[in-house]
């Protein structure tokens, strides 16, 4: 077990300035056909906030997220970002802009080994041209070897060294998960937005993750959305919890108060006896 | 001998065609699995503008061509932007129909404007281009298919592996959610995968166009023929497009020389379905293993 623990230089740089990541959701609304996955959402994330949203099955959690990340188009309400209007942005303007995010059902490059995974995601960041990668200049050299220190930075921060070379399709599911959060950090996102990253994890890889996240939020002040079932875990990691039902906002608040709020209970274990 | 010899080589230029106008239909596939059956329109196409500009147009053959190319580039952009671009996150059995109806709109249009004739192209082809040793004669426009497609493989590899957009396309074909989570314009990749697709398309329509003349019904029937080429190499393939392409065009020649000309189109299927019997993904197809 080392005792060092790695601290990327891509987020040492940054801690001090701090990313600003302001996300404002405004009565966002979403219908596939009749029905209404999303009604009339309104939600806020401050820089460095830790939000989780969480719902029964079907509430919404996962169409919200996609329109937040332009996979899909609300058709009504708006989405800002740092004060840009972001609502009918393309995902790779999204990704550009600074928001990064993991997907419910896995989606990575299973034919390609973890680190090439990870480089994959660097794209976005490569400034030389045409002409100095032909020729390998030394300046593409530089970059080069700047962006394989980022990733290898991240997988010693995930605890990857070991699986680096393997093809991420031999992986076991927990530790594709796990590529898939070093792929979205890669990308440098401000806003990191996580959906359901434990689903389908044993009680060891849940522990790695928590350790994770929480070392992503308090120790590089990251700002990160979570969606996720699991309600110990959104407890203790949370700041601020948003309850969706039905596609509509049931309850926000402290993991307190959305533990002691009826409506939320109501939602969960249906109405009780007395009414 | 000489027989064998003459045979193999017509039959190595003749696949290199086939596997230049296959490596346009695997581009589209590779990026968006949608099988275009308006390929043969593209080949014929390309084959008309370059006739049209060098024949009515007067253009020098050296402007005609690379015009020709960028004509074909825009068009297959245009393809996307116009017809295909509404249609994503449609079913693809749309998509495909839609390309259907490109194919008849397209040969409709090629009939209108220079009917069901057969043209030749005037002979600009140089004869130091043409071989000739060992008892048989090479003529120039094999040795320029050849050549054409050598070097269009070359440039195709060296784009995949190591170009940015090369790379994207792979990434959508591969996995589109990821790709899009990792900022790659998937539009771009799509319009971009058209237009090269139209523009080989083109190339080898115009070459084809030099050895059998141009008539809309012969040329626009390689799209039929891109298929067993494609099938045997496998649908995602660029370097099973070229080599399936040549074990098509070695195989008609030699039942065209051997055997009976009148076999020709034949053979080609009946091998198809043999290989498929053997390796149903093709010679160089992802083997897809699902868990379930």
């Amino acid at each position: 077990m080392k005792a060092f623990r790695a601290d990327p230089e891509l987020f040492r740089s940054r801690r001090e300035q701090g990313d600003r990541a302001d996300l404002s959701v405004d009565g966002l609304t979403l219908r596939f056909g009749g029905v209404v996955a999303v009604n009339d959402v309104t939600l806020r994330v401050r820089t460095g906030e830790f939000l989780s949203v969480i719902g029964p099955n079907g509430a919404g959690k996962t169409s919200l997220l996609n329109c937040i990340t332009g996979y899909y188009r609300p058709q009504e309400g708006s989405i800002s970002f740092n004060g840009r209007n972001v609502t009918h942005m393309h995902t790779h303007e999204l990704v550009r802009e600074g928001i990064g995010r993991t997907f419910q059902n896995i989606e990575l490059f299973p034919g390609m080994s973890v680190l090439s995974n990870l480089l994959l995601a660097r794209h976005i960041h490569y400034r030389y041209g045409f002409l100095p990668a032909a020729l390998f200049f030394p300046s593409a050299r530089r970059e080069e070897v700047r962006h394989r220190r980022i990733v290898e930075e991240l997988i010693d921060f995930l605890e990857m060294q070991s699986i680096r070379h393997r093809l991420v399709g031999s992986l076991p599911y927990g530790l594709r998960k796990r590529v898939e959060l070093g792929r979205a950090l890669a990308l440098e996102p401000k806003l990191l937005i996580l959906d359901e990253p434990f689903a389908g994890m044993n009680l060891e890889e849940k522990e790695d993750m928590v350790r994770f996240l929480r070392e992503l939020h308090g120790e590089w002040k990251r700002t990160i959305v979570l969606v996720e079932h699991d309600m110990s875990i959104v407890m203790s990691l949370s700041e601020r919890i948003a309850v969706l039902n039905f596609g509509e906002k049931l309850a926000e608040g402290t993991p307190g108060e959305i533990q002691d709020d009826p409506e939320v209970t109501r939602a969960y274990l249906g109405p009780s006896e007395e009414g | 001998m000489e027989f064998f010899l003459q045979l193999l080589i017509n039959g190595i230029s003749i696949g290199f065609l086939y596997g230049l106008a296959a490596l346009g239909f695997v581009m589209i596939f590779k990026s968006s699995s949608v099988l275009n059956f308006a390929h043969g329109e593209l080949v014929a196409i390309g084959a008309f503008l370059f006739l049209t500009l060098v024949t009515s147009a007067k253009i020098p053959v050296l402007l005609a061509f690379p015009l020709t190319l960028a004509g074909t580039f825009a068009l297959g952009f245009l393809i996307e932007r116009v017809f295909l671009r509404p249609l994503i996150g449609e079913s693809l059995i749309f998509v495909i129909m839609l390309t259907l109806g490109l194919a008849s709109m397209f040969k409709g249009i090629m009939l209108f404007v220079w009917g069901g004739n057969l043209y030749m192209f005037p002979d600009f082809l140089p004869s130091w281009l043409s071989f000739r040793g060992a008892g048989i004669y090479v003529p120039p426009v094999y040795v320029l298919s050849t050549a054409v497609g050598l070097v269009f493989l070359v440039l195709f590899g060296f784009f995949f592996k190591y170009s940015s957009q090369g790379i994207y396309m792979r990434s959508v074909a591969d996995n589109q959610p990821a790709a899009l989570s990792l900022g790659v314009n998937v539009r771009r990749v799509f319009a971009l995968s058209w237009a090269i697709a139209a523009l080989v398309a083109a190339m080898s329509g115009i070459v084809l166009g030099i050895i059998n003349g141009i008539n809309v019904h012969d040329l626009t029937s390689i799209g039929m023929k891109v298929f067993p080429v494609v099938i045997l190499g496998g649908l995602e393939s660029i370097g099973g497009a070229i080599l399936g392409g040549l074990i098509i065009g070695l195989l008609e020649t030699f039942t065209g020389g051997y055997l009976s000309p009148s076999l020709r189109d034949v053979i080609p299927y009946a091998v198809l379905v043999v290989i498929l019997l053997v390796r149903p993904y093709g010679l160089f197809g992802l083997v897809e293993i699902e868990r379930v």
